[in-house]
C-alpha cells in the first residue's frame, strides 16, 4: 500500500498550489508550556497512590499516560509546522494536525466575526489567536501563534473582505 | 378590526382576549374551584342555615366562623383588592403591550415592571408561524411567531385576531421579500354575526385559499400514519417495557412496579396520540412567499418558510418502515424556539411520513431543480454505487464500512450537494450549495492508514453536521476543492436574502437605502422553492409606488 499523502499535498493537488501561511514558530513553545503543564498534573497526580502506599504495582498506573505525555511534547514541533492557512480569492483555508488532520475552507462571505484571544502564555511570548466564527457551530476555525501585530492586520483584512462578499445566512 | 394594516409601522396592541388567553383562564379556574368547593355555604346562604347538625361544622369552619365574626367586612375587602389588583395586573400588561412593524424590522414592547424591548431584522426572517390553539380558535384569535435567526430567536405576537394575523403575516413576508408596493392588506371586515364567523373559521381550509393553492401536494393518509407512529421507537420501548413488567410481575408476583410503570406507559401513549393529531390535518403547499406547512387537528399551526431559509434537507428512513417504503423528512433552519406551552412550536419536520413520490413532491418544493433531476435524487435516496454521479467508498472501505461501501457516497446535483450515507438505516442529506457556511475534510489516524477522509459541510441548525467518511483520500481532497468553488458561486448568486426584490427592482421603485445591492439583471434563483417571477400578490394596490418611501 502506498505511502498516505500529507493532507496539505493532497489539497494542494486538488485545488492548486499555493502558499500555506505558517504559523510562528515561537507557538511551539506556547503549545509545549500549556500542554506540558497539564500533563505534569495528571501523571503527578496518577503518582500519588504508588508513593503513598509503596506498592510497587502502582507505578503502572501512570506509565501509560507519561509515555502519551512524552510522544505529545515530543510531536509538538511537527504538530505546530503542521498548522497553517492560505487565502484564496474567496475563501480561507485553514489546516492543522498530522494523524488527526483537518482542512477547513470557509468563504470570507460567510463570516459572522472574527475574535481575537491572548492567553497568559501566548502573551509572554507576544502572540495571539484569531477565531473565526460563521453560523454554523462545526466550522471551528481557530488560527493560533499569530504575532499580535499580524493577528490584528489579518482580522481587519478578513472583515474587509467579509465586508465586500456579504451574504446572508 | 377597522379594516386598516397592521404593517403600517404604527404601535398597535394585541387582540383584547389576549389576557384571557395568556394566563386568565387559569385565573378564572382557580375562582372557579374555590367557588364551587365552597358550595355548601352557598346551599346555606340561599336556602337558609341547615339545622340539625350543628356539631360538626364541617370543612368550611374557618369561613362560618368569618361569616359570623366581625371581620366579614374587612375579609370581603380584602378579596375584593386581590381580584381587582389582579385584574388591574392582567389589563395594565395588555395595555403595555405594543408591537409595530416597520419596513425593516419587527419589534415589540412588553413587560410592567420588567420592560422587554425586542427587534428583529425583517431580512433575518426564518419563518411566519401563526398557530391557533383551540381556545383561541374558538374566540376567533391567534398567535403570530416571526422566527428570526439564532438562539431562541422568535417573535411572538400573541394574540391577534384571527384575520388580522394572516394579514399581518402576508404583511411581514411582503415587507420581507423586498417586494415595495406589495404591502397593506386590509383586513376583511367581518360578515354577519359573530358566531357565523367564528363557525367559519372553524371550518375554514388549513391553507388560506386565496394566498396559497388549496391542495396539498402531500395527502396524508391517516392509516400510514397510524402505521409509522406504530412502527416507531417509542412503540419499541412500550412494548419492552410491557414485556419486562410481565416477566417481573409473573417471577415475583409485585404488582409493585406498575406504580412506577404505568405512567411511562401513559406518557408514551400520549405522546404517541399527541402526534397522531398534530400530523393528522398535516399539509404541504407552496406560496409566493415560501413552503407553508400546516399542522393540527384541534389546536393547529400554520407556518411559512420562505425561500432560502432551509439550510438542509434530511431524507431518513427507520428500519422498521424499510418493507413499506415509508420515508421521513426533516431540515435543519436557523432558528432555535423554546417550547410553548400549546406544544406548537417551529417544526423541524417537513413530511412526517410518506412514499417515495410524496418525497420528491416535497423536495420539489424545497429544490425544485433537483427533484425534476429523477437520476440523481432516487439514486440519492434508494441508490448505490456510481449511478447518478455519486462517488462512493473504495473497496479497501470496506473494514469500516461493512454493507454500506457502495452506499456511502457524495455528488453535486443541481445546485446541491448530495451526501448519501447508511445501507442499513438509509439517509440522504441535501445542503443546498449556496447555504453551505464551510467545508472541511479530515481524517483521523485509522482513516490516514488506509488512505481514506470524511467530507463534513457546515450548515447551521444541524445538531450533527451531514458528513460522509470513508472516501478515498484523493477523492475526498477533490470532492473538497469542487464544494469550495461551486459554494462559492452558488453563494455569489444567492438572491434569496430578498427573495422578491428582483422583481420588484423591474417595476420603478425608490431606491431604498437599506436594501441590499442586487444585481438589476434579474438573476433566475435556482435554490428557491418558487422562482421569483412576477408573482406579485393578488391583494397588492394596482398602482406600485403606494408603498414606497415618500
Amino acid at each position: 500500500m502506498d505511502e498516505p499523502i500529507e493532507t496539505a499535498d493532497l489539497v494542494d493537488r486538488a485545488v492548486g498550489a499555493g502558499e500555506w501561511r505558517r504559523v510562528s514558530p515561537k507557538y511551539v513553545w506556547v503549545d509545549l508550556v500549556g500542554s506540558a503543564i497539564g500533563w505534569v498534573i495528571t501523571v503527578a497526580a496518577l503518582c500519588l497512590p504508588a508513593i503513598l502506599s509503596g506498592l510497587e504495582w502502582l507505578w503502572l498506573l501512570p506509565a501509560p499516560f507519561a509515555i502519551i505525555a512524552i510522544l505529545v511534547i515530543a510531536f509538538t514541533p511537527r504538530r505546530v509546522r503542521a498548522i497553517g492557512y492560505r487565502m484564496r480569492d474567496d475563501d480561507l483555508l485553514f489546516r492543522r494536525g498530522i494523524m488527526f488532520a483537518r482542512v477547513v475552507a470557509v468563504p470570507y462571505g460567510r463570516m459572522q466575526l472574527v475574535d481575537i484571544n491572548r492567553g497568559p502564555i501566548a502573551r509572554a511570548f507576544g502572540l495571539a489567536e484569531l477565531k473565526l466564527v460563521t453560523a454554523a457551530a462545526a466550522s471551528g476555525v481557530t488560527i493560533p501563534g499569530l504575532p499580535e501585530a499580524d493577528a490584528e492586520q489579518l482580522r481587519d483584512r478578513l472583515v474587509e473582505l467579509a465586508e465586500t462578499r456579504r451574504a446572508g445566512l | 378590526m377597522t379594516g386598516e394594516s397592521l404593517a403600517d409601522g404604527q404601535w398597535h396592541r394585541l387582540h383584547p382576549m389576549t389576557p384571557l388567553l395568556r394566563g386568565g383562564i387559569a385565573f378564572v379556574a382557580i375562582l372557579g374551584v374555590i367557588l364551587v368547593n365552597l358550595r355548601d355555604l352557598w346551599v346555606d346562604i340561599i336556602l337558609g342555615p341547615v339545622v340539625g347538625d350543628d356539631g360538626t361544622p364541617g370543612e368550611d369552619e374557618p369561613v362560618q366562623w368569618l361569616l359570623t365574626s366581625q371581620w366579614l367586612g374587612l375579609a370581603l375587602a380584602v378579596v375584593a383588592v386581590v381580584l381587582f389588583l389582579v385584574v388591574f395586573g392582567f389589563w395594565l400588561s395588555w395595555r403595555m403591550h405594543l408591537f409595530r412593524v416597520t419596513d425593516e424590522l419587527v419589534e415589540v414592547r412588553s413587560g410592567v415592571l420588567f420592560r422587554t424591548h425586542r427587534r428583529g431584522r425583517l431580512d433575518r426572517i426564518q419563518g411566519v408561524n401563526v398557530v391557533r390553539p383551540l381556545l383561541a380558535r374558538i374566540v376567533g384569535a391567534a398567535k403570530l411567531d416571526v422566527a428570526v435567526a439564532g438562539q431562541d430567536g422568535n417573535i411572538p405576537l400573541a394574540f391577534l385576531g384571527s384575520k388580522q394575523a394572516d394579514a399581518l403575516r402576508a404583511d411581514i413576508l411582503g415587507l420581507a421579500a423586498g417586494a415595495r408596493g406589495g404591502q397593506a392588506t386590509a383586513v376583511a371586515a367581518g360578515s354577519g354575526s359573530i358566531i357565523q364567523d367564528r363557525v367559519a373559521e372553524l371550518l375554514a381550509p388549513e391553507l388560506d385559499p386565496a394566498a396559497a393553492p388549496p391542495a396539498s401536494v402531500v395527502q396524508m393518509h391517516p392509516a400510514r400514519l397510524a402505521g409509522s407512529l406504530l412502527l416507531s421507537t417509542t412503540t419499541i420501548i412500550a412494548l419492552v417495557l410491557i414485556g419486562v413488567i410481565i416477566s417481573i410481575i409473573s417471577a415475583t408476583g409485585e404488582l409493585v412496579v406498575l406504580v412506577t410503570v404505568v405512567p411511562i406507559l401513559i406518557g408514551l401513549v400520549g405522546v404517541t396520540v399527541q402526534r397522531f393529531t398534530k400530523s393528522l390535518r398535516y399539509s404541504i403547499a407552496a406560496t409566493p412567499d415560501g413552503i407553508r406547512v400546516g399542522y393540527g387537528l384541534l389546536s393547529t399551526a400554520n407556518e411559512t418558510l420562505p425561500p432560502g431559509r432551509i439550510h438542509a434537507v434530511h431524507i431518513h428512513q427507520p428500519l422498521l418502515w424499510r418493507p413499506f417504503g415509508w420515508w421521513a423528512i426533516t431540515i435543519s433552519r436557523a432558528t432555535t424556539q423554546s417550547m410553548d406551552s400549546s406544544g406548537n412550536r417551529a417544526s423541524t419536520s417537513l413530511l412526517p411520513v410518506g412514499d417515495l413520490d410524496d418525497v420528491r413532491r416535497v423536495l420539489g418544493l424545497v429544490l425544485p431543480d433537483l427533484a425534476d433531476d429523477t437520476e440523481s435524487i432516487l439514486a440519492g435516496i434508494t441508490g448505490s454505487g456510481e449511478a447518478g454521479g455519486f462517488t462512493v467508498s473504495p473497496p479497501r472501505a470496506r473494514l469500516v464500512r461493512w454493507f454500506s461501501r457502495r452506499r456511502n457516497g457524495i455528488a453535486i446535483a443541481s445546485g446541491a450537494l448530495l451526501l448519501r450515507t447508511g445501507a442499513v438505516w438509509r439517509q440522504l442529506s441535501v445542503v443546498p450549495l449556496a447555504r453551505i457556511q464551510s467545508v472541511s475534510l479530515s481524517r483521523g489516524m485509522l482513516a490516514r492508514a488506509q488512505r481514506l477522509a470524511a467530507i463534513e459541510a457546515h450548515v447551521v441548525g444541524a445538531a450533527s453536521s451531514p458528513r460522509v467518511g470513508a472516501l478515498d483520500e484523493a477523492d475526498a481532497a477533490g470532492w473538497f476543492g469542487t464544494i469550495a468553488d461551486r459554494a462559492r458561486t452558488a453563494i455569489a448568486e444567492d438572491r434569496t436574502h430578498r427573495w422578491r426584490a428582483d422583481a420588484a427592482d423591474a417595476a420603478p421603485q425608490p431606491v431604498d437605502a437599506a436594501a441590499q445591492p442586487v444585481d438589476t439583471a434579474a438573476q433566475p434563483v435556482d435554490t428557491v422553492a418558487q422562482p421569483a417571477d412576477a408573482d406579485v400578490r393578488q391583494d397588492a394596490p394596482a398602482e406600485p409606488a403606494a408603498g414606497g418611501p415618500a
